[in-house]
């Protein structure tokens, strides 16, 4: 069992900035994601792109705002449970939380701090009407072992980099690898697309272009899929594995179901005081929450946190009186022994 | 002056609205159907309009002139669900006076 002060439900700006906040007031954080990495939408939508409105940043993009929030938060060593979505929360008899992850790794904490941007995000599954039903019977929507391919046939889907990728990973690990896309143009790295053209031409990649599978065909598991070409009959191909490659789209998921208010796909909180939600010590800052006014901007996320730490320190520290400290004046004293402070101005008298 | 182009908007449940979009706001589709509340919040523009998912995805009914299909879109739309040949994303239209009596649909929800 994992214990903290603060579990934080999604490492995106938000969830990474209470870190930093809650460490002010000597209170320590862990992280739960989704994802395989820290930064939210910013590192899995939108690494490259710029932001304009982060304050006194004229411009960052976003993959280097996760690095900065992560490097300004690390003397509060963060605990992280990556690539785990956060399924259960039980309250127990001492007032703290218990949430479990879809791996089954629990943790507990007095203080649930809800992050979780749009909600976690799931693979995008195609439009097949059949397709649960042979979901690890040869359909998966990500690779976790890639040595389960091995010597099999397998059929991937998609135009975009992890498409590619793995198309050009597999063909060196399966028997046969067949790539289909909608479309003749592929969007990905320049290398990945001469890459799979290479190995198009040596014959180790089957390439269907444009087309696309409209149907899945096995009695009790996978043994062929149908494919289409516009204005053309399906043909059916034999295969073991189909891994539908569409990207990742967010759902609220499993914390719709945690008895939290929900309004607009979004937790309602009180914002007059410190966006806690009905259940009192679950919390829900950032683009997670709603309130009369709410904005969805990273800066309005980190506002939310810093006065979210204070509910958080009176819950945990209950009738403690607290003084704002500002870090210019007093540092910063790190979990890890470091210390950050402004230089002592120096007094001498000159001659 | 009065700069709001009429258009007819279908939504996800099919129900039809005829709504005035202004044109001097920079307001794109998605943008539109937000501001009217046409499809729930969270439902339309998850990525913000960097033509990074398709949940503003919507079927062009009318022949108007539009912008030209960006990569960014055409490869989106390429990977999406439910898409036609009238198929646009919502957050690549910017609403113009051009557009008076545009009629479009939702498409359904991934």
């Amino acid at each position: 069992m994992i214990t903290t002060d603060i579990l934080i439900i999604g490492a995106g700006p938000t969830g990474l900035f209470t870190v930093f906040e809650a460490g002010l007031l000597k209170l320590k954080c862990h992280l739960i994601d989704a994802l395989p990495q820290a930064g939210g939408q910013c590192s899995e939508l939108y690494p490259k792109k710029p932001i304009y409105d982060i304050p006194a940043y004229p411009e960052i993009l976003a993959g280097d705002l996760t690095e900065k929030l992560l490097e300004q938060s690390k003397q509060f060593e963060p605990g992280f449970t990556l690539g785990e979505r956060a399924e259960t929360i039980e309250k127990q008899a001492d007032g703290s939380f218990v949430v479990t992850t879809n791996k089954g790794t629990q943790h507990k904490a007095p203080v649930v701090a809800i992050a979780g941007g749009l909600g976690s995000f799931e693979p995008r599954k195609p439009l097949l009407e059949n397709i649960e039903f042979y979901e690890d019977k040869g359909v998966a929507y990500m690779i976790k072992d890639p040595e389960v391919y091995r010597n099999k046939k397998v059929v991937i889907s998609g135009g975009g980099d992890s498409a590619l990728d793995w198309a050009i990973f597999l063909s060196d690990v399966a028997s046969e690898v067949t790539l289909i896309h909608r479309r003749n143009e592929f969007r990905g790295a320049l290398d990945s697309v001469d890459k799979v053209q290479e190995l198009k031409n040596k014959g180790l990649i089957t390439l269907i272009t444009p087309a696309e599978v409209t149907g899945l065909i096995g009695e009790t598991k996978l043994e062929a899929i149908q494919v289409t070409k516009p204005g053309e009959s399906p043909v059916t191909i034999e295969t073991d594995c189909f891994i539908p490659l569409f990207g990742l789209s967010p759902k609220l998921g499993p914390i719709a179901q945690w008895g939290l208010e929900i309004e607009k796909n979004a937790i309602k909180v009180n914002n007059a005081l410190d966006y806690q939600t009905n259940i009192p010590g679950i919390f829900a800052i950032g683009d997670v929450n709603t309130y009369p006014g709410k904005l969805k901007l990273i800066l309005c996320g980190f506002h939310e946190a810093t006065l979210m730490c204070q509910a958080a320190y009176q819950i945990i520290n209950p009738g403690k009186r607290y003084v704002l400290k500002y870090t210019t004046v007093s540092g910063i004293d790190g979990f890890d022994g470091t210390r950050k402070e402004a230089p002592k101005a120096v007094v001498k008298s000159i001659n | 002056m009065d700069q709001d182009v009429q258009i007819k908007i279908t939504d996800r449940d099919g129900k039809l609205h005829e709504i005035a979009a202004p044109t001097d706001m920079a307001l794109n589709i998605m943008e539109v159907v937000r501001l009217y509340e046409l499809a729930p919040e969270g439902t339309i523009g998850i990525c913000g309009g960097m033509a990074m998912c398709a949940s503003c995805q919507c079927y062009v009914l009318t022949e108007h002139p539009l912008r030209e299909m960006q990569d960014e879109e055409e490869a989106m739309l390429s990977e999406a669900f439910n898409v036609k040949p009238n198929s646009r994303l919502g957050c690549q239209i910017q609403i113009t006076p051009e557009m008076e009596g545009l009629e479009i649909e939702l498409a359904p929800e991934d």
